[in-house]
């Protein structure tokens, strides 16, 4: 909302700067975004973080002026020389100024034309260029004729858009006069929160102003007449009081349709709204200092349409599909969401949003029928967004305007047309009023101010803030009784009420002023959270093992995701969640992969590097059976490796190709640090990995995730960078599993007190008995002795024979609690040796 | 008596012994001093040897003299080792020194992604104030990111916070959605919690980390895909004098002991008293700058829980009180860092998480 603070002081005084002010109302929780200024001096910004605009008028240079005569250009049609008096001398201006045209050649003007002048050197908007350009004036010659400077438009003086035509000023103003003394003024555009309805008005703003100053507000007084009752010129049905809970019309005849004032016109475009005509412009002009919207019909076009019968004003719901064409000329198609305020021969206009065109005020109007109404906010805020048709009007109503507001409205608005447009308004008002809210009942005490804020306020202090805005307060011992005044429908009942109340008190005590300290109640029971303990560990040892840790959008497509899967393997069935409004494709689908985010994110980075080591934990979103229909939000852990082993030095460095073993031996590392000693990796099918060369993780008995190099089809689904040649290494695992097999707790075992054996044994295998196998035999037979296995070399040659491998073990022999002697040593290797070449046919290499 | 001659020799072989001791070199040259004269064949030990052809009452003398040259050469010999270890020393360390402004071997190092590491130092900075870090899901229901939160349908509420909606039929007033705040969080836990035990409930406090989702065009502060960082103190002596200073705390805690924060009133459906919270500019000390504009970093919202959200919680708004809050956690990083641009944080540029 843009509120002009001259507006604003016609409800209270201000004694504060503009950047006061703004801060002021600011930290009361209504937002001033942007201080615009018209002519005053700039402000400090202070500590405000509102934006200053606008442009301060030289009060030497822009003053107002009295053009005596209009005279033709010799040169050319479509400028004119204007004779003026800026209350020092006689000056020539040029200007091409349409509105200037019906004076033109018409000799010395009867009455002048009070005009902004501009003087040389003055700085003003560029009133030729897109938007705000600043230009300082020169003297100038156009066609031969010289021009002292030039008269403004509004958009060169930042008042508004309009720069075609200049602006003309009241005929009482005196030439001379700076013009920021007569036009002067500052406009606070304010984010007004929904909570904050009541103060969609100057007068709203104002009423917090004067509670926070400690003003008083200087309240409108509204006429005597008309007076509330059931007047005879219409009568109103209301189907559904909740839709509409109250009605209320007035009636003014033989007005005379013509521009508004000059003030009001001007007090207009400030706030942001462009005048129309009087009528137009006093139901406009009551919003905006009230609060209420009202809607002006032109009763003659009510008349006809009754034919012989009285007037009747029906509000009820649209039918489906029923249509209105409103007064921006479009045909609206409704459903049974929209409001309608209608009479017996159809709808006239969308309640609370828009009017319609029939009935509209025009220039040959001559009667108006004022309705002020109250709706149903959830409806209108329904119908507007299904009409896409925001409005002043619609701004309050879907924020909730009090039913009092309606009758007041309509008051202030006849009694502004009354003097702008002549007329009579008729004695009576109709009102309709079917649902009265109840006004909220509060009770409050000191010690629920305590209790809340932590501060201490005495029963009378709360009782004054209160009243400042306007709520009728009685004390009564201890408690101070609240009710809420009938402008404002957010003080709820009860302990929201008391919340409610809470914040209005700490509103106006300023929460600046609320001291800061630390929670002194109850320290709840610390639980650890084991999960994330786990989680971050898995974090740690990743990034301890060379990966970076990467974080991707959540969203995909089944497309970008089905790229895992190869053409003619299995595809991915599993319903997708789909977002319904989704900004863009790509971003409507929630991800069921975070293997294939990783893809995506290697994809990217393989045309700037040549090694990729990457990992991601984060949820996929699956259907579950859930009945709550949530998705099961499964958290996953991936892994994805290519390229170099090392980056290339200056020093010869293992630049070899990552392949299927380095990531084998980082999950073996993370599986180890994570104490799931006993990880087996067996080989396995999968359509997104390379056949020969993937294999399933198993811990515990339970299958944590898949392993191995992506399938070659799979990576030509990729775009990678030109000289990316490398396999991609991936690995997908439930990472909510996995967490569940880390235990929580470790034992460690003792340092061992006496020496070890190694030997070393070479064995000739079959190449397809997996190396695996012989280790856990080996293992099974030195039992407890036999402390570690690791194989040191791999080899094949023709020597072996085709089919053949050898393998090489170390082995360490150990006791706890002895020097293992020779023989030992030599019984147990027998023993390994033997069943070796009995289960495996093994061969021991000389 | 009469010193026997040969004393006399092994004083002369001394005397020359020491003086080509002087010009040996290395340790080759010096090997061979050795051997001369210290060797079984030098003079030294040849008057060892040569005792028992002595007269008995010159034996003694002779065996002094020729121990003392024999020391004496012993004692030249291992300085002279040691000069000659030295220089030899000296000589090879001048010859190895390496140009030390060469760069070292890469070794390939991880990172953990910028928004782990500010949430880690969020839990720290938190856990030290009693808050436990309390995981809930992102796709939410109406219900649980809206309704139980006092934004009842339709709500003009719901217009601050643009939502994506998930395709879901006949679902009514309850859609699935992408939750806007991690504020549904406060609800499950508060439910849990009261769960325990119905009739006296336990207090509350902690945090709730997690992405959250905003139905808007994205630009350099603006992303439709975000983390947030949610806080909830629930208790029978919970004011709003101790959110303000618990967030001061926190403030300290990530910018310096100097921080101060700013607390403006504002409107969320589901607290009351409702408050804006502001960090002031680090960069500019409040004066004003390109960074905050006015002084005052926008961080997040707070307020005193309102009691519709208690009693949804199965907390009695009578007997309970509780603060909530909620900001961004890439603002914060942005800020800490200077990280010009939120989308950097999900697309996942090297060339940015590298800098980490």
């Amino acid at each position: 909302m843009k509120a002009p603070i001259s507006w604003l002081k016609d409800f209270v005084d201000i004694d504060l700067s503009i950047s006061e002010l703004a801060h002021l109302v600011t930290m009361a929780g209504m937002e001033v975004e942007e201080i615009r200024v018209i002519g005053l001096p700039m402000p400090e910004t202070g500590s405000t973080s509102a934006r200053v605009t606008g442009l301060a008028w030289d009060p030497n240079k822009i003053v107002a002026a009295a053009i005596t005569e209009v005279m033709p250009h010799p040169n050319a049609d479509r400028l004119t020389l204007c004779r003026l008096f800026d209350g020092q001398g006689e000056r020539i201006v040029l200007t091409g100024a349409p509105n200037l045209f019906e004076y033109k050649g018409k000799g010395v003007l009867p009455v002048p034309l009070k005009v902004a002048y501009a003087k040389e050197g003055s700085v003003i908007y560029d009133g030729h260029q897109e938007g705000y350009v600043l230009t300082t004036l020169k003297r100038t010659k156009i066609r031969g004729v010289e021009s002292d400077s030039m008269v403004c438009s509004e958009k060169e003086l930042g008042i508004s858009d309009e720069h075609e035509s200049i602006m003309f000023l009241e005929p009482d103003v005196i030439p001379g006069t700076p013009l920021v003394d007569i036009l002067g003024d500052a406009v606070l555009d304010l984010n007004l929160l929904p909570s904050y309805a009541r103060c969609a008005s100057m007068l709203g703003l104002a009423r917090e102003i004067a509670a926070m100053t400690g003003k008083k507000l200087k309240l409108p007084t509204l006429p005597l007449t008309p007076q509330n009752g059931k007047a005879e010129f219409a009568s109103i049905e209301i189907t559904d009081p909740n839709l509409n809970p109250r009605f209320v019309l007035g009636l003014i005849r033989d007005i005379e349709i013509k521009p508004s004032p000059f003030k009001i016109q001007h007090r207009l475009k400030l706030a942001g709204m462009r005048p129309i005509n009087n009528i137009v412009d006093a139901t406009n002009y009551t919003m905006l200092e009230i609060g209420e919207p009202l809607h002006a019909f032109d009763y003659d076009v009510l008349k006809k349409r009754a034919g012989n019968k009285p007037v009747k004003i029906i509000t009820r719901s649209a039918k489906d599909g029923e249509t209105l064409i409103t007064l921006d000329g479009v045909e609206r198609k409704l459903d049974s969401g929209t409001i309608l305020v209608c009479d017996e021969a159809g709808p006239l206009s969308i309640a609370g949003v828009m009017g319609g065109m029939e009935s509209e005020v025009n220039e040959n109007t001559r009667s108006v029928l004022l309705e002020g109404a109250s709706w149903n906010m959830i409806h209108i805020r329904r119908t507007t967004r299904a009409q896409n048709l925001p409005s002043e009007a619609s701004f309050r109503f879907t924020r909730g305007v009090h039913p009092a507001m309606a009758e007041k409205g309509v008051k202030r608005g006849l009694e502004l047309m009354a003097a702008w447009a002549g007329g009579k308004i008729d004695p009576l008002l109709f009102d309709n009023y079917p649902l009265p809210p109840s006004a909220a009942e509060v009770e409050i005490t000191p010690q629920d101010v305590k209790r809340s804020l932590g501060i201490d306020l005495s029963i009378e202090k709360i009782a004054e803030y209160l009243k400042q805005l306007e709520f009728s307060v009685k004390i009564s011992g201890n408690t101070v009784k609240a009710i809420a005044p009938d402008h404002r429908l957010d003080i709820g009942e009860g302990t929201t009420g008391k919340a409610d109340l809470v914040e209005e008190i700490a509103r106006i005590y300023g929460y600046d002023n609320i001291p800061e300290t630390r929670i002194s109640d109850l320290l709840p029971i610390q639980r650890s959270n084991l999960r994330l303990v786990k989680e971050e560990r898995t974090r740690d040892l990743l990034v301890s093992l060379g990966l970076q840790e990467v974080i991707s959008y959540r969203w995909t497509t089944p497309e970008r995701e089905g790229r895992r899967l190869p053409p003619g393997s299995e595809v991915d069935d599993k319903p997708y969640f789909r977002i319904a409004n989704p900004l863009a494709y790509e971003k409507a689908f929630l991800r069921h992969s975070v293997l294939t985010s990783l893809l995506d994110t290697a994809e990217r980075n393989s045309r700037r590097y040549p090694r990729l080591a990457f990992f991601e934990i984060g949820p996929v979103f699956l259907q579950s059976e859930d009945p709550s229909g949530l998705p099961d939000e499964q958290n996953r852990l991936a892994i994805l490796l290519a390229g170099q082993r090392n980056l290339q030095g200056w020093q010869p460095a293992d630049t070899g190709t990552m392949d299927f073993y380095d990531l084998k031996g980082i999950l073996t590392s993370l599986l180890n640090g994570l104490n799931l000693d006993h990880a087996k990796f067996n080989a396995a099918k999968h359509p997104t990995f390379h056949p020969g060369k993937c294999a399933v993780i198993t811990v515990e008995g339970q299958q944590i995730g898949v392993v191995g190099e992506i399938h070659p089809k799979v990576r030509e689904a990729y775009d990678w960078g030109d000289t990316f040649k490398y396999p991609i290494l991936a690995a997908d695992l439930d990472m909510d599993l996995l967490i569940k097999l880390i235990p929580d707790l470790t034992k460690t075992a003792d340092v061992p007190a006496f020496p070890a054996v190694v030997e070393d044994l070479a064995l000739v295998l079959d190449e397809t008995i997996p190396a695996d196998r012989a280790v856990e035999l080996i293992q099974q037979t030195g039992g407890k002795l036999l402390s570690s296995v690791r194989l040191f070399d791999v080899f094949r040659s023709e020597q072996l024979g085709a089919g053949k491998v050898s393998l090489a073990y170390r082995l360490t022999y150990q006791a706890m609690d002895r020097t293992l002697t020779d023989n030992e040593v030599s019984t147990l290797r027998n023993k390994i040796i033997k069943r070796l070449e009995y289960e495996l046919g093994a061969k021991l290499r000389s | 008596m009469t010193e026997p001659k040969v004393l006399e020799e092994l004083e002369q072989v001394k005397n020359a012994a020491l003086a080509e001791l002087e010009n040996v070199k290395d340790e080759t040259e010096l090997l061979t001093w050795r051997n001369t004269y210290l060797g079984k064949t030098s003079a030294v030990m040849k008057a060892f040897s040569s005792l028992g052809t002595l007269v008995p009452d010159q034996r003694p003398l002779v065996g002094q003299g020729a121990n003392r040259v024999k020391t004496m050469l012993e004692a030249a010999l291992t300085e002279k080792t040691n000069l000659l270890k030295e220089s030899a020393m000296a000589h090879s360390l001048a010859s190895q020194s390496l140009d030390v402004t060469l760069p070292g071997r890469v070794i390939p190092r991880g990172r953990l992604h910028p928004d782990t590491q500010i949430l880690r130092e969020l839990y720290r900075i938190f856990g030290d104030m009693g808050f436990q870090v309390y995981h809930s899901r992102e796709v939410e229901s109406d219900e649980y990111n809206f309704q139980l939160l006092n934004f009842p349908v339709g709500h003009p509420a719901r217009d601050m916070q643009d939502t994506y909606f998930i395709d879901a039929p006949n679902r009514g007033d309850n859609p699935l959605l992408m939750r806007t705040h991690t504020s549904p969080g406060q609800i499950r836990a508060m439910r849990e919690f009261s769960a325990l035990n119905p009739s006296d409930p336990p207090p509350v406090r902690i945090i709730v980390p997690g992405m959250v989702y905003r139905y808007e065009q994205t630009d350099q502060r603006h992303e439709t895909q975000f983390d947030q960082l949610e806080g909830l103190a629930v208790g029978e002596r919970i004011r709003f004098s101790d959110l303000k200073g618990t967030l001061t705390e926190m403030a300290r805690r990530l910018f310096g002991p100097n921080a101060r924060t700013r607390f403006r009133a504002s409107y969320f459906p589901f607290t009351e008293p409702s408050a804006e919270f502001d960090i002031q500019c680090f960069q500019c000390d409040g004066k004003g700058c390109g960074v905050c504009g006015g002084g005052w970093l926008e961080i997040g919202g707070s307020g005193m829980v309102h009691p519709n959200v208690l009693r949804n919680g199965g907390y009695d708004p009578t007997r309970y009180s509780g603060f909530a809050f909620g900001f961004g956690v890439q603002r914060i990083a942005m800020l800490k860092y200077g990280i010009n641009d939120i989308r950097y944080f999900w697309d996942n540029d090297l060339r940015f998480l590298e800098q980490f």
